[in-house]
């Protein structure tokens, strides 16, 4: 079970904390926090067959928040100070412009996080950089080995510990370990004036040993040149509305844009969502149920807890095509009158809690993968994406397929050039005709941007059908 | 208002980190670096956002870190820290070089030849020492966003107005003894006004904002308000068009954008890892013989001027595009060094990490048409406002973005667009250019006139 954080470890007293939140306490605020944080991160990289870079960064600090209606108030500082403390907390509190409250505030007590989803040794998520740098030069070769093509590979293994607490007004104390680890590879492929990219990656809340697991880190590799050696092959993409069938996996990057940003709370409070007053509204077709489920052991965007110390859970978004729940931080449930559901989240010390996606993901239906692709005259099979964005207010959104596929009369035919699809939020789930009994959830390489702030997460999906959605190719 | 100085004496800080760094240096020497170079730099930031007209968040702080690289002969590694105690850097340097031993030996690793640091570093009136009080700034946002509803009727809601102000100091140093730091500001207001259609209640956001390293020169709260009003209720009613190939006109900073992939594919990292569209083009035509881009790292003002680069290198003004033909690269000592080519000053250094590549203030010379004259020019056509997605292939140039905007018809806007894509190929769209505007404005590090593109694939319904 996992020890209890303690503030010794950011060299602040119990008594120190309890003092911020004190200067917090005045009338009009109705919650404060402060969220210590000292992270660890270190990378190596890896480019035309040389292991050249290495970076290590260590930083600490803590963030002090007080709220008082819709209003936030927040600072930051490098420095622990009882001085520093009660500077960011004199700050944070300006927005209340009220006198001290009546009731003292309580001592924190220390609590334990209900779960333990990565339970990984310090020892074993420090990893020797001679470690580091023989599993990149195993991947250049293996990419290389692959095909003779394989001009290039470019390789980074990131890692990151992040030890944080959160002492809060409502009394508690909690904290929490959080390792992340990542491997990611792209290929140059060349063949004359041809010249292709491929890329694979994948990690989560792991440690080193998970890379080499069944060599895992060497099917990466073949995967990465994979897809560069089959673009050489790849013709250009239609354009125009078509039915697209996408494969399971990271492919689920589609809910995170098209429904997942526009379910996060803070857009819904202010009524600037796409999906906002649509609770108990038809979204999606009958055989689609999405959840946002931070509790999977391992996974990149699971956590013990959200950044505001609330355990983290499975909620269910759209239930038989059906809107049932936003995601929530404690601003915007306490502001909404609904459920905490554990989504606060923020990049860092410096930034501000945001109601943000864990692992988003379709459950799985009975349709047969096949028959999907069968069903098709003319369309695209979608396999790999490289990045997705959406205007939250308009709700549209894009993604853009980096491993695609023809389909001519129910055959997947000729490898296409990569091409942005395009849909709206609101209606592009009701077009999903038939979900895979396959659900699959993405290897461990999302990282989610909002408001400046990133954060890693996780999406999954099984195979499904989309009637019609508009491909942004070249070709009629 | 009030406007006064700054709390802390700046020069002795200032001081105080080019010791701080020599010590630094000093010790990474004893422990076995051959080279290293140092950054220190800090700042305090302060912002507010407003939404409908109260104070939605206000953040304040102060931070600093440290960087350094150290070079053991061809070997290197790179650290960073926020915590500057003696124990704390001992540990950073002693890190730093275990990590670089560690690596692979790198031949063309290492810091600048000692002949090229930088021999002046001008004041590029990159810094204003007016210190807002937080009422001012909170109002300057109120202001901003109660332009934006007062401009229109269908602006019914909003995401807020964003008033930020941050200064800050760079220090940079290295074992050729070179000493740089210069001292910067940005004030900024943007406002997100969103516009409702009463029959449908469909919404459409957007917004303005402007950004000045001077206070003084910051545009008016009420003219960005409306602005940023103006652009959101056009798009009301917007709708989805037939596919179909024809000519797209790019608003300025749309235009930016693609600049801005000019700049990805020029970029000494990507030439050398062979990871760009734009290979061995030195001396080429890459582009329409209309196109003239300049790279100026030492505009007064600017909002990418630097008197030094990110290694110590003077900045200077590079022309990088003339009437069509590539004539520089973008380099740092290491991508140049890759590619037999001197660096061209444009090493981009954040602390903590090895330098990369990046733009100073990078820019399409204007031509002499309105974007009003550009639209006209367009019997049937796109006017793009808006582009989303990543869908931009730096290896082969393929292009495909979503895109909202203007559909043009006759020379006139007839009707806003969304939910569509542009789609072609980098390499054809600069040399597709057919038309650039007269109207440069430097909103950013990389500014752009309007200009037309003679044909790009748009898919719709």
């Amino acid at each position: 079970m996992l020890e209890p954080v303690q503030l010794a470890k950011f060299g602040v007293t119990e008594l120190e904390a309890q003092h911020a939140l004190d200067r917090l306490n005045v009338r009009d605020v109705d919650y404060a926090d402060l969220y210590f944080e000292s992270r660890t991160s270190e990378s190596v990289s890896m480019e035309e067959g040389i292991v050249k870079r290495a970076a290590k960064s260590v930083s600490q600090g803590v963030g002090v928040r007080a709220t008082a209606g819709e209003k936030t108030g927040f600072a930051y500082s490098d420095e622990l100070t009882k001085k520093d403390l009660e500077i960011a907390a004199d700050t944070a509190r300006y927005i209340a412009n009220s006198p001290q409250g009546a009731s003292p505030v309580p001592v924190p007590t220390q609590r334990r996080p209900t779960r333990d989803l990565y339970p990984i040794e310090r020892a074993k998520a420090e990893v020797a950089t001679a470690d580091r740098v023989a599993l990149l030069n195993a991947i250049d070769a293996e990419a290389r080995r692959y095909d003779p093509r394989i001009k290039n590979v470019m390789a980074s293994f990131n890692t990151e510990y992040k030890v944080v607490a959160v002492a809060t007004s409502d009394g508690t104390l909690v904290g929490d370990i959080q390792p992340l680890s990542r491997l990611q590879i792209t290929c140059i492929a060349e063949d004359g004036d041809n010249r292709q990219v491929g890329s694979f990656g994948g990690g989560g809340r792991v440690g080193f040993e998970y890379y080499l697991e069944d060599n895992r880190h060497l099917s990466y590799a073949r995967e990465a040149a994979r897809e560069a050696i089959l673009n050489l092959s790849a013709v250009d993409a239609p354009a125009g509305v078509m039915p697209v069938v996408l494969a399971g996996g990271w492919p689920g990057i589609l809910l995170h844009e098209a429904i997942g940003h526009g379910l996060e709370a803070d857009f819904n409070r202010k009524k600037t969502s796409a999906f906002s007053s649509l609770i108990g509204k038809r979204v999606a077709s009958d055989v689609c149920t999405i959840v946002d489920d931070g509790t999977l052991p391992f996974r990149r965007g699971s956590l013990n807890m959200d950044d505001e110390g609330t355990p983290t859970s499975c909620t269910t978004l759209i239930e038989k095509g059906i809107l049932r729940r936003y995601i929530t931080d404690k601003l915007n449930a306490r502001l909404m009158g609904i459920p905490l559901t554990g989504n606060g989240r923020r990049e860092n010390y410096q930034s501000v809690v945001l109601p943000r996606m864990t692992n988003t993901f379709m459950l799985a239906g009975e349709s047969d993968p096949q028959d999907m692709i069968r069903s098709v005259k003319r369309g695209l099979y979608a396999v790999s994406f490289g990045g997705g964005q959406v205007d939250i207010t308009s709700g549209k959104f894009v993604f853009s397929a980096s491993e695609a596929y023809l389909i001519e009369d129910g055959q997947i035919t000729k490898p296409v050039k990569g091409a942005t699809l395009i849909g709206s939020g609101p209606e592009i789930l009701t077009k999903v005709s038939m979900v895979g009994h396959d659900l699959k959830l993405d290897n461990g390489i999302g990282t989610c941007g909002k408001d400046g702030q990133s954060v890693p997460v996780g999406v999954g999906l099984p195979t499904i059908k989309i009637d019609e959605i508009t491909v942004g190719g070249t070709q009629r | 208002m009030h406007q006064g100085q700054r709390g802390t004496e700046p020069a002795t800080i200032t001081n105080g980190y080019a010791q701080l760094a020599a010590n630094v240096l000093a010790r990474a020497k004893a422990c076995g670096a051959t080279e290293a170079d140092i950054v220190v730099a800090d700042g305090e930031t302060f912002s507010v956002q407003v939404r409908v007209g109260t104070v939605d968040r206000l953040t304040k702080a102060r931070e600093k870190r440290l960087g350094l690289r150290v070079f053991i002969r061809k070997r290197s590694a790179t650290t960073s820290t926020s915590d500057f105690s003696q124990d704390s850097l001992e540990r950073l340097i002693a890190d730093t070089c275990t990590l670089a031993r560690a690596v692979v030996e790198d031949d063309v690793s290492g810091l600048p030849d000692a002949a090229q640091m930088a021999a002046d570093q001008p004041s590029l009136d990159l810094y204003d020492e007016t210190v807002l009080d937080t009422e001012t700034q909170i109002d300057w946002a109120k202001r901003g966003e109660a332009a934006a509803f007062a401009a229109d009727p269908r602006i019914t809601n909003s995401e807020g107005a964003e008033f930020d102000s941050s200064s800050g100091r760079v220090v940079l140093a290295n074992s050729h003894g070179f000493v740089g730091s210069y001292k910067s500001s940005n004030f900024s207001l943007s406002v997100s006004p969103i516009a409702t259609e009463s029959t449908t209640g469909a919404m459409q956001r957007d917004a303005w904002y402007e950004v000045q390293r001077k206070f003084a020169r910051l545009a008016s709260a009420e003219s960005i308000g409306q602005e940023a009003a103006r652009r959101a209720v056009r798009r009301l009613g917007a709708r989805k068009v037939a596919t179909k190939r024809v000519p797209v006109v790019f608003d300025q900073d749309m235009a930016g954008s693609l600049l801005a992939n000019l700049c990805g594919a020029i970029s000494g990292y990507g030439l050398y890892k062979r990871a760009s569209f734009l290979l061995d083009q030195l001396g080429q035509t890459i582009a329409s013989d209309l196109m003239t881009v300049y790279d100026d790292g030492r505009m007064a003002g600017g909002l990418g001027s630097r008197p030094f680069d990110g290694e110590g290198l003077a900045t200077r003004k590079n022309t990088i595009v003339e009437r069509g033909v590539l004539r520089s690269y973008l380099l740092d000592t290491y991508s140049g060094r890759k590619l037999g080519l001197p660096s061209t000053g444009n090493a981009s250094r954040s602390v903590g990490e090895s330098p990369s590549v990046g733009p100073t203030n990078f820019y399409l010379v204007p031509g002499l048409k309105s974007a009003q004259e550009i639209i006209g020019s367009v019997k049937e056509g796109l006017y793009v406002t808006e582009l989303i997605g990543f869908g931009i292939n730096m290896v082969t140039g393929d292009y495909s973005r979503g895109a909202s905007g203007f559909w043009i018809e006759n020379g006139e806007l007839a009707y806003p667009v969304e939910e569509i894509t542009i789609a072609g190929n980098l390499k054809q769209m600069f040399k597709d250019i057919e038309v650039i505007g007269s109207d440069l404005v430097f909103r950013g590090r990389i500014a752009s006139p309007t200009l037309k593109i003679s044909e790009l694939m748009v898919a719709g319904n």
